[in-house]
Order: structure tokens, then sequence, then C-alpha cells
């Protein structure tokens, strides 16, 4: 039995609200402290509940932010109006507060630089954060494998890690960072401006040329519609992950 | 807006926290083999349905229902007809 130790089930862990950065006007991140925290992949998430003082209880996944690191362990989380759990999170949680959460969660949506090839990621809205895990590990383990981002967002203030994404493309030569603003963008404004369509991911990502793995996240129609030109360009549908969050978001 | 069930399409990677209470171990990586049309696909690339009280996934291939799983109160129901095969990921001992 010397693996159980290692795959036991999963159990519900006591979270501690460290810290609240705000991202932008509809995001915040938390960091948090979990006791018994067993590290995690870039690209898995959480399930966090939340028990009310009645019993009831309400459970959300949310994905994890940062690479893993000890006990410390980041969400960013998009309060979304009449929400159940997260203006709760974003809101009313103070450091000191606890709640429970289980996890890591998920091995397929995940990459840690093992499996080889170009990465090429599609974020839409806040579908950026287990892509920004991704692309956080990639910088902080020196992993040269050549990266790709495309970001949808409503506005340029809506763009989540904006500044550390700049930073991030301007000091590596090997990663492309393009955004795209579906609703409002400033004068001069030089990315794109409108819904990702096929001909922003053939000019964006292009061909799959030498084995790229491509990871897709946001609201469903989102993620088909990338996809989908993904899978046009020549990727293998194998090699196109794909994390739907739902109707909510951009 | 008006909510289609296109919208409440999810992936495999949605149900890992409820099978990883049923399963030992990561099960968005396990392969599962449609009793449909016999494509293999790991969990974690299967649709989600997941607006009925349980969640209903299905084959992406061939839209069979593969799995249905529910949570209650100290319960948990699972139904797996439409998958012939489940193969998982063990330790060697």
């Amino acid at each position: 039995m010397a693996g159980a130790a290692v795959l036991g089930r999963l159990t519900w862990l006591l979270a501690e609200l460290v810290e609240l950065v705000p991202e932008t006007p509809r995001v915040t991140s938390l960091v948090l402290h979990v006791p018994g925290w067993p590290g995690h992949r870039p690209g898995q998430h959480v399930d966090v509940r939340l028990t009310a003082e009645d019993g009831y209880q309400a459970q959300r996944s949310y994905s994890l932010a940062a690479p893993a690191n000890g006990e410390r362990v980041v969400l960013t989380v998009e309060e979304l109006e009449d929400g159940e759990v997260s203006p709760f999170l974003t809101e009313e949680l103070r450091p000191g507060d606890r709640f429970e959460l289980r996890g890591p969660i998920g091995g397929y949506f995940v990459w840690d630089g093992s499996i080889g090839g170009r990465l090429s990621l599609v974020a839409g809205g806040s579908g950026v954060v287990p892509l920004m895990a991704m692309l956080r590990h990639r910088g902080a383990a020196g992993v040269e494998t050549p990266a790709t981002l495309l970001y949808s967002s409503r506005t340029l203030d809506d763009v989540i890690y904006r500044e550390e994404l700049d930073r991030l493309a301007g000091a590596d030569p090997a990663l492309t960072v393009a955004h795209t603003l579906t609703r409002q963008h400033p004068d001069g404004w030089q990315g794109y401006a409108r819904r990702i369509d096929a001909e922003m991911l053939a000019e964006v990502i292009g061909s799959p040329d030498g084995g790229a793995t491509a990871f897709v996240c946001g609201p469903t129609r989102f993620v088909e519609v990338a996809a989908d030109s993904l899978v046009g360009l020549g990727y293998d549908p194998s090699r196109v992950r794909t994390e739907r969050f739902g109707p909510s978001g951009s | 807006m008006s909510m289609e069930s296109a919208d409440l399409k999810l992936d495999g990677n949605a149900i890992g926290g409820l099978l990883g209470e049923v399963f030992v171990g990561e099960l968005t990586v396990a392969r599962s083999t449609c009793g449909s049309c016999g494509a293999v696909r790991e969990i974690g690339a299967l649709a989600v349905y997941a607006h009925a009280p349980g969640a209903v996934v299905r084959c992406p291939g061939c839209d069979a229902v593969l799995l249905r799983v529910a949570r209650g109160e100290s319960r948990i129901w699972l139904d797996l007809q439409g998958v012939s095969c489940l193969e998982l990921r063990v330790p060697d001992d």
C-alpha cells in the first residue's frame, strides 16, 4: 500500500486568507495559507466550499493562479453579479478569515514543460488564470519553450495581470502576448478590437508546426470558437486542451 | 441574455473534484472507452453538462451518454453504463 499515502482521496482543507490583491475592478486575487497543502501543477484548480450558519452549502471551482509554493496558494476570482460565492470571497472575506477548499484537481489541463513543443494559450476573460499559472511557472523555472498568449478582454481595464504580462513578454523574446478588446478600446490602441475568430488565431497562434500544444480557457462559446479554429489551423484535437467555465464572463 | 444549452457545456475537468471523492488518484487523466462508438479519451476531454441535478458526461465524438454522477447528502450516485472500459493510473508496487 505504498501508494496510498500519495494517492489519497480528496479531502477538504481549511484555507486562511492572508492578503487580497485587487487585479481589476471586478477581479481580485486571494493569497491563502493552506496547512497540509500537498503542492500542485500549473493549470490545476480547487473546489471552494462555503457553509452558512444554517448549514446551507455552496461550492465553486477556481483555478490556481500561481505555481506551487509550499502552503501558499493563490486564487484569482472574478466577482459575478448575483454570484453566490464570488462576492463573498472578494468583498466580505478579511485577512485571517477561513474557508474550506479541496485540491489540487485536474491532470488533463496541466502544463509544466514536460509535454514538449511550443505552448499556445488562448484566454477569454478570467480564463487567463490557469494559463497565467503556466506562464509564471515557465518564467520562474526558466523553461525556454516558446509560448504565445492570445488574450481577449472586454476593455483595457478588464485585462487581468496586465503589467505582469507586459513585463514577462518584454523580458523574454520567446514569449508573445497579444490582446484583443471586445467592447471598448482606447484611442491609438495597437491590438485587436473584436471577438476572436479564425483569422486572428491564424495570425497570432499560427499552425502547430513541430508539435505545439494549445490550452484554451474561457466562457463556453469562446472556447468552442477558439478550439474549432485551432483544429482548422492543423492542430490535432488531442493537442487542444479546453477548460470551459460556462456562460459567465466576457 | 438567453441561456442556451450550448452555454452550459463544460469539460471533464469540471467534475474532477466530485470524482476525486469516489476514486483514488486523478480521474481527469483516466481513459474511458465509449460504449457506443469505441473512442478512447481522457475524462478531461469529455463533454460535461452540469445543469441537471447531477452532471451528465457525453462522448464529444458521438454524443452518447458515458456517465452520470450526482451528489446528495452523504452519498454519491455514479452511473457508468455508457463506459465500456475505464483505465486508471495507479502507482507500481
